[in-house]
């Protein structure tokens, strides 16, 4: 067995009010494929972050040695000098630049400040044919498929001379093809001595490629597993990503009785959205669900699950291209084709992306809350502002949101208060069914707790509410249901005695073959 | 958690802070006070020095009755465009066309009224339906076409200064009947008995003093019934001492003059009026929130397609009252008329605190920065300095504004 190339020690790191790593040790040995997965959150990104000095020296605490040395990364470039390469999730290829040219960006062959485009172009053409393609390095990156993008990413990547290579949930936005295609580079690659740190939640694809595999679950290293062992089973791993206790964290709930004979609040029937750009790639694929007056809903899924795209595609077809199915509340069909529309019909949608996506960060509080039902405060076109006071003081108590006065701009408020400040702008336009996506995401233990409570308060008067989590024991301890989605697909659905965290994320890591 | 909110509460009045002199205080209150709105107050205050600099160095003659008077008239049209310049920068766009709309718009007025003796109330209405028109097909092409603004304005500048050329057909068209060109020139009629001053004027000013004065007590009764922070009491005093003294001293150097210019009391008709619907309406509210935050704003349901497109009509609009004033000041209409309208009028409205991300500004900013760029223009003009040297002074102060408010910004901490 080669000895470690890689050693993190002990890493720390917090952001302001979150520590998203709390003592993590990784160890990745020489040339093989060491496999990084976790849950949403669990912090994965942030100590690959750590390693590639995206988060340079002095903004984490522990240490790294690569190669037996020591490491003090003030930056991207700093990392790659030493031959560590990372590849982020979102791709970082410039579109309409060729290949060659983005292979090389920031790295070029030139003299004297001139490129040497003879030289460019050859190099790159050996790259690219390391990496299976044999594309022209003159075509633009646009004009190739995400597939090949990720290809090219990793030529540029060997065109460092990398010698450890970080994949980022690489397959996330490929089809099952160039999925299956890069992870056999990856095999490739690992012949000729380069070893990959990948980070996934396929469980599938870790078993295909990986030698090892190492656990985090909220910030801490739980385990390093070899995967080739046969007691390193898929169930086996699942229970490393998701054993945690669950404590007092939630309100007292009296679970939901289901009516029989009255139809339920809403559902959604076969519902297909392609996405916007690539058209060929359902994002999500005939789903159907329901949720009942005064039930809490849960959506199980992982990055890329499909869970967002299709809530904001059933509310005023504000994601993807629409590809089929039906709305009906209450019994009776609707159309949702516009925000305005689905807000009349009684649905509201709080975002899992609060600061782009829920507030306008510039405004006021009960500027903020009033938006999307100024009609309840205005006469004629005119707001009054004396009653946009009153409601939005109402919201600050019964929601305890803690700022000096509703005149404050939401971007003085902390997450949790941000939050609460969404949800009261929901809530004010009176909605029977709010959709809440991530409501939880980024804040604090307390504001959680009273998120939870507002949430229950909601069902108990009588709203349906479909809860949108990547945090199991959140689901577990609030819904009534829970519905498990994976590459766009619905994979299970489970009563509240049913549901464990082992059974929701057996479905939730389920792969599309196993699914048919 | 006890550190949820990360804003401090704006400081209560520190009176007797430090036990300073009484002077010392209220000076100390002032800053406070100025700190919370610094954009506009720091331009407030940067109009008054350049006015304060302007009448030293000109010996008065910058606050000469005959000069304030023409500085208005000068000045009316810019600020007309300023107004409408703002909506379309809070609500993130841009608009190139205005200058070139103006000129268009006062060559059909030409044509209309000139060459085919229309009615000049039919003439004028006429234009400005024809504005609003021009204005609605630029919104429509960046609202439903998404096409950016910036393109679509700046083929209007082009379109439309070529038009002017075409119905002119390269010539000066003029003059204007008399009723038109009151627009331009008029002042409000004499009344009442022979005093030095113009009767009428005192008594709007009068009136006007009363209305803000009523308006700023009853907005303090109702903050204080809010329980929110106010002024407090003998700076808000103050702030009421000089607003009657500067509405006082307008009056009378206007009074003393030829009276109330026409054209100001439509600006200030407009200036309340669109004060009132960007602060009070749902539709200035929609425009502030696609302008901060586009993706939000429709995720709550805002027609935002629907706001930008009247937020160009509205633009379209107010470039032809613009037109219909420089048409009437110059009794022609010329085709290099309105040329640089649209770089003045952005540059009021960033000068006074338009963010060129959008979401941010006031009408009433617009008129501050466009009466520092009025003034620094008269008043080089009375110091004989050439429009070469007026063009990189006026460049600068753009910079200077906003550069001081960029700085400001990081300084506060982000």
């Amino acid at each position: 067995m080669a000895g470690p190339v890689l050693d993190m020690r002990s890493i720390v790191k917090t952001f302001p009010g979150v520590k998203a790593l709390s003592d993590v040790n990784l160890t990745v040995r020489q040339g093989e494929v060491h496999a990084v997965c976790g849950e949403n959150g669990a912090g994965k990104s942030t100590l690959m972050k750590v390693l590639s000095g995206v988060h340079p020296h002095g903004t984490y605490e522990g240490e790294i040695l690569f190669e037996g040395e020591v490491c003090r990364f003030k930056d991207i470039r700093a990392s790659e000098q030493r031959g560590i390469v990372i590849i982020h999730q979102e791709l970082a290829l410039v579109p309409y630049l060729s290949l060659a040219e983005n292979i090389f960006l920031g790295n070029e062959h030139a003299t004297r400040g001139f490129i040497n485009w003879n030289e460019t172009l050859r190099h790159a053409t050996e790259v690219l044919r390391r990496v299976g393609l044999d594309d022209h390095p003159e075509t633009r990156v646009a004009d190739i498929g995400v597939g090949k993008q990720q290809l090219v990413e990793i030529a540029k990547a060997l065109s460092k001379k990398v010698k450890l290579l970080i994949l980022d949930e690489p397959t996330a936005a490929l089809n099952d093809e160039d999925s299956g295609k890069l992870l056999d580079l990856i095999l490739e690659l690992k012949k000729q001595g380069i070893t990959s740190i990948i980070i996934s939640h396929k469980l599938n694809e870790i078993r295909r490629v990986a030698d090892s595999v190492t656990i985090l679950r909220d910030g801490r290293t739980i385990e390093t597993l070899d995967v080739k062992a046969p007691e390193t089973t898929e169930d086996r791993i699942i229970s490393g990503m998701v054993g945690r206790d669950l404590e007092n964290r939630f309100p007292e709930r009296t679970p939901h009785q289901p009516e029989e004979g009255t139809a339920p609040a809403l559902e959604i029937r076969n519902w297909t959205v392609h996405h916007p750009i690539d058209q060929h790639r359902k994002v999500v694929d005939d789903v159907s669900l329901h949720v009942r007056r005064g039930e809490i809903v849960g959506i199980a899924g992982l990055m890329g699950a499909g869970r967002t795209e299709l809530a904001m595609s059933v509310f005023g077809r504000s994601y993807g291209r629409y590809a089929g199915g039906t709305v009906v509340k209450d019994g009776e069909e609707i159309r949702t084709r516009s925000v305005a529309e689905a807000i009349r019909h009684g649905i509201a949608y709080v975002t899992e992306d609060r600061k782009h996506y829920g507030l306008n960060l510039i405004d006021t509080i009960n500027r903020n809350i009033s938006l999307s039902a100024l009609g309840k405060v205005a006469r004629a076109g005119v707001v009054d502002e004396h009653e946009e006071r009153k409601v939005a003081e109402s919201f600050r108590t019964s929601m305890n949101i803690k700022a000096p006065t509703v005149f404050e701009p939401v971007n003085k408020l902390s997450g949790g208060n941000q939050q609460k400040v969404v949800l009261s702008k929901w809530i004010f336009t009176g909605p029977d069914v709010l959709i809440l996506d991530e409501p939880t995401r980024g804040i604090d233990v307390g504001a959680k707790y009273e998120i939870y409570t507002v949430i229950d308060r909601l069902a108990a008067e009588g709203k349906a509410v479909v809860f949108i989590s990547s945090e199991l024991p959140e689901l577990l301890g609030m819904c009534d249901r829970v519905y498990t989605m994976a590459a766009g697909r619905l994979t299970g659905e489970f009563s509240r005695s049913e549901a464990s965290q082992e059974s929701l994320m057996r479905q939730m890591t389920k792969d599309k073959e196993v699914t048919r | 958690m006890s550190t949820d909110v990360t804003a401090k509460t704006p400081a209560p009045a520190p009176s007797g802070k430090g036990g300073g002199t009484a002077d010392g205080g209220l000076w100390g209150l002032v800053l406070e006070g100025m700190r919370r709105n610094m954009r506009q107050y720091g331009m407030l205050i940067a109009l008054g020095l350049i006015v304060a600099l302007f009448a030293v160095w000109t010996d008065g003659d910058l606050l000469l009755p005959r000069n304030v008077s023409n500085l208005v008239l000068q000045n009316s049209y810019i600020l007309i465009l300023a107004i409408g310049m703002m909506l379309v920068i809070i609500a993130g766009h841009i608009d190139l066309s205005v200058g070139s709309l103006t000129a268009f718009v006062g060559a059909l007025a030409a044509v209309f009224m000139v060459k085919n003796d229309m009615p000049w109330p039919v003439a004028v209405l006429l234009c400005l339906a024809i504005g609003a028109l021009a204005g609605s097909v630029q919104g429509f092409l960046i609202a439903y076409g998404g096409i950016p603004s910036f393109i679509v304005t700046l083929a209007g500048m082009l379109v439309f200064r070529g038009l002017t050329e075409i119905f002119l057909e390269g010539q000066t068209l003029g003059p204007f009947p008399k009723g038109e060109q009151k627009i331009g020139i008029g002042f409000l009629p004499e009344v009442g008995p022979e005093t030095n001053y113009h009767n009428l004027t005192l008594l709007l000013g009068l009136v006007l003093i009363a209305a803000v004065l009523l308006q700023e007590i009853r907005d303090r009764r109702r903050q204080l019934s809010f329980s929110l922070d106010v002024l407090p009491r003998n700076l808000f005093l103050l702030k009421l001492v000089a607003v009657t003294a500067a509405i006082l001293t307008v009056t009378l150097l206007l009074a003393s003059y030829k009276g109330t210019p026409i054209v100001l009391l439509i600006l200030g008709v407009l200036v309340v009026g669109y004060s009132y619907v960007m602060r009070n309406s749902i539709f200035g509210r929609h425009i502030y929130a696609i302008g901060g935050n586009l993706p939000a704003a429709k995720l709550s349901g805002v027609k935002d397609k629907k706001v930008t497109f009247y937020v160009f009509l509205n633009m379209g609009m107010l470039a032809a009252l613009a037109g219909l004033v420089v048409a009437a000041r110059l009794n022609a209409a010329s085709p290099k008329a309105g040329l640089n309208f649209e770089l003045e009028a952005i540059a009021s409205a960033f000068i006074g605190g338009a963010s060129m991300s959008g979401g941010v500004g006031t009408v009433l900013g617009a008129i501050i920065g466009g009466l520092v760029l009025g003034v620094l223009n008269n008043g080089m003009n009375l110091l004989s300095v050439g429009t070469d040297w007026q063009q990189v002074i006026k460049g600068l102060a753009l910079l200077a504004a906003v550069g001081f408010d960029v700085w400001n910004k990081r300084k506060v901490g982000s």
